[in-house]
């Protein structure tokens, strides 16, 4: 009943794009706070198949970025195509069902949940079963609740994380944290995943171990990742293509290396004298 | 040692998520099912029903249908006892207008009555979260009570304004009203309480169950996790008013006999609460004993001088019994602020390693 994992057996999401045609397309978008621009007039795609990186100073705008991208910020101006369908209206959690999903700067995990009940959260959208069934637990609900563990054990198998399945997250260790934020939002089964500096506050074996999985992800699922990250080092090595904010402004899209060597960039990062 | 767990290996999912994946768990329910069924009615006396068995499984029932809401869904709510009182309006309406009616599916539909009630007032959840919340829920406590003084077609226009159970048979035999025998109201409230508490169970374990957690945990990550918030916060009122209705309707219809508007106010809220609260927030275990410590041990205490020979006048009893009650609540609260149920958890823990200490 419980074979072992293959880890090409992955299920991926089908949706008719070929790697490398834009999944996601932002166009002159600008987000404001009442006074407050977060973003002005930003462009960028998200190809499919792709590791995308947004880097920029803190208050850049990265994080009101994804926000705009998984429906949680409507913005004021611009287009999002997602899929090649222009997104009109969208209550955050209908994200999930057009395949988008993301982690937090700050661990969004639920505390009082065991590992193995978070990342089963995460797959609460594709459970049918109604209250009637759940009632009566025996039959139609433990099918689906088994066949749904099956897919989550696959992912704390890929994490690495089966000695902590029972454990409350709150009791987990940071670094273990993410990890489990990050297995929540592969249950989803996305083809985009929002990463929001998920290597933050973490050592350099933690940080290896974080890069290995998303690389894994990314080549064994096809899931498409746009991912927020401080550590140049990590970034530059991860990510096919980088997007760069100041002030809410995009100053450099392209390569790691065209943007490494970028003077807007540098200034960014290191000041500029005046 | 009587409790180890070691050499209970599962090897199917469906076994890992068996209710009790521990073998000592199964068999201590099964002793704790035999004494309820067969040894309590065997030696109790019409008091011990009357007075502590009866009223421990309602408020059992009522603390389960506030700890769906409270504990599981994380929706505070101050509103337990009118919405008691709507189940048993309405199972009082039901009974009077359709007298055939087996009372059995009367308790069952009036339970419906107190969800829909439930999940009006729990509409402001949406917007307002915690001791906010809490205010509005309020707000049910008083306008329901207020209705059920000023609206006499609710008591049949009865002069004294309060609703008297007539005598109800099932299959022959009396369950309610003055002439019911205390064993079979015992066993009536026994068998719905069992029924309930396994369905309870069973929602709470599955994925309606997590969804709650989630939404009690971080509402704003279970929204981008995909879960519908209204949709979690309302079937939580949902489920937890339709228990707390059935509950009202025992309340009144098996133990109370009669009942006035006012026995539905705000302390029947708080008892309510504090079983809950004491009991262990997010526990099914939690509700029992909370009700237990709750409702049967000032029962239990005001005979115990009694009992023993002591000669203490019975005011003297009623005050000792309220300050014995309060210290043991703050006592249990200070050793174990998650609850009873928490207390049992970590006790259970050391029983399985024992006789090591870790």
């Amino acid at each position: 009943m419980n074979s072992p994992v293959n880890h090409n057996n992955f299920t991926v999401t089908q949706d008719g794009i070929a790697d490398g045609e834009v999944l996601l397309d932002l166009r002159n978008v600008s987000l404001a706070f009442g006074g407050v621009k977060a973003i002005t007039d930003i462009s960028f795609d998200i190809r499919k198949g792709e590791i995308r990186a947004i880097i920029g100073p803190n208050g850049a705008g990265k994080t009101s970025m994804l926000n705009v991208i998984n429906g949680f910020y409507t913005p004021q101006q611009g287009k999002i195509i997602f899929r090649g369908k222009e997104r009109v209206g969208m209550k955050p959690h209908q994200a999930v069902g057009q395949g988008i999903a993301r982690t937090f700067q700050n661990v969004a995990l639920f505390k009082g949940m065991s590992t193995l009940d978070n990342i089963m959260t995460g797959r609460s959208v594709m459970m049918k079963r109604g209250l009637g069934w759940q009632m009566l637990w025996h039959g139609p609900a433990l099918a689906e609740e088994i066949e749904h563990r099956k897919k989550v054990e696959e992912i704390i198998d890929f994490l690495e994380i089966e000695h902590i399945r029972r454990t409350p997250v709150g009791k987990l260790p940071y670094g273990l944290q993410k990890r489990v934020e990050l297995g929540r939002a592969l249950a989803m089964e996305p083809s985009l995943l929002l990463l929001d500096e998920p290597m933050a506050g973490m050592n350099l074996e933690e940080k290896e171990d974080m890069s290995r999985f998303i690389l894994d992800v990314n080549r064994q699922r096809g899931t498409t990742i746009a991912l927020i990250e401080h550590d140049m080092g990590v970034v530059m090595d991860l990510s096919d293509r980088v997007v760069v904010l100041d002030y809410g402004r995009k100053i450099a899209d392209g390569t790691p290396e065209v943007v490494k060597s970028n003077k807007d960039v540098i200034d960014a990062y290191l000041g500029v004298a005046h | 040692m009587l409790y180890r767990t070691a050499g209970q290996f599962k090897t199917t999912y469906e076994a890992d998520h068996a209710l009790f994946p521990v073998r000592q768990d199964a068999i201590l329910l099964g002793i704790i099912l035999v004494v309820a069924w067969v040894v309590l009615p065997l030696t109790a006396n019409e008091f011990a029903f009357k007075a502590l068995l009866v009223p421990v499984l309602i408020y059992t029932l009522a603390a389960l249908g506030l700890n769906i809401l409270t504990g599981y869904a994380g929706q505070l709510s101050l509103g337990t006892g009118a919405f008691m009182g709507v189940g048993a309006y309405a199972c009082y309406k039901i009974i009077t207008i359709f007298p055939e009616v087996n009372l059995l599916v009367a308790i069952a539909m009036s339970g419906f009555f107190s969800a829909a009630v439930g999940v009006a007032f729990g509409v402001p959840s949406l917007r307002i979260k915690g001791f906010y919340l809490a205010i509005a829920t309020l707000a049910a406590q008083f306008f329901l009570v207020w209705l059920f003084e000023k609206w006499a077609w609710l008591y049949n226009y009865s002069a004294s304004g309060a609703i008297q159970v007539p005598t109800i048979e099932m299959f022959g035999v009396v369950v309610a009203g003055p002439n019911a025998k205390a064993i079979t109201q015992y066993y009536f409230v026994l068998a719905v309480v069992t029924v309930v508490t396994m369905l309870a169970i069973n929602i709470t374990r599955g994925r309606i169950g997590r969804i709650w957690k989630s939404v009690r945990d971080m509402d704003i990550a279970a929204e981008l996790v995909g879960i519908n918030l209204m949709k979690a916060k309302l079937s939580a009122f949902f489920v937890s008013s339709y228990i707390v209705g059935i509950a009202g309707a025992l309340f009144v219809f098996l133990w109370r006999g009669a009942a006035e508007p006012n026995l539905f106010d705000i302390p029947l809220s708080f008892r309510v609460l504090f079983i809950v609260i004491i009991g262990g927030l997010g526990s099914i275990l939690g509700n029992y004993l909370g009700a237990m410590l709750i409702v049967a041990l000032p029962v239990v205490l005001s005979y115990l001088p009694g009992a023993l020979g002591i000669p203490v006048s019975s005011s003297m009893v009623e005050h000792l019994n309220t300050m014995v009650v309060g210290a043991l609540i703050i006592f249990f609260l200070i050793v174990e602020p998650h609850g009873l149920a928490r207390f049992w958890a970590v006790l259970r823990e050391k029983l399985i390693i024992w006789p090591f200490p870790h």
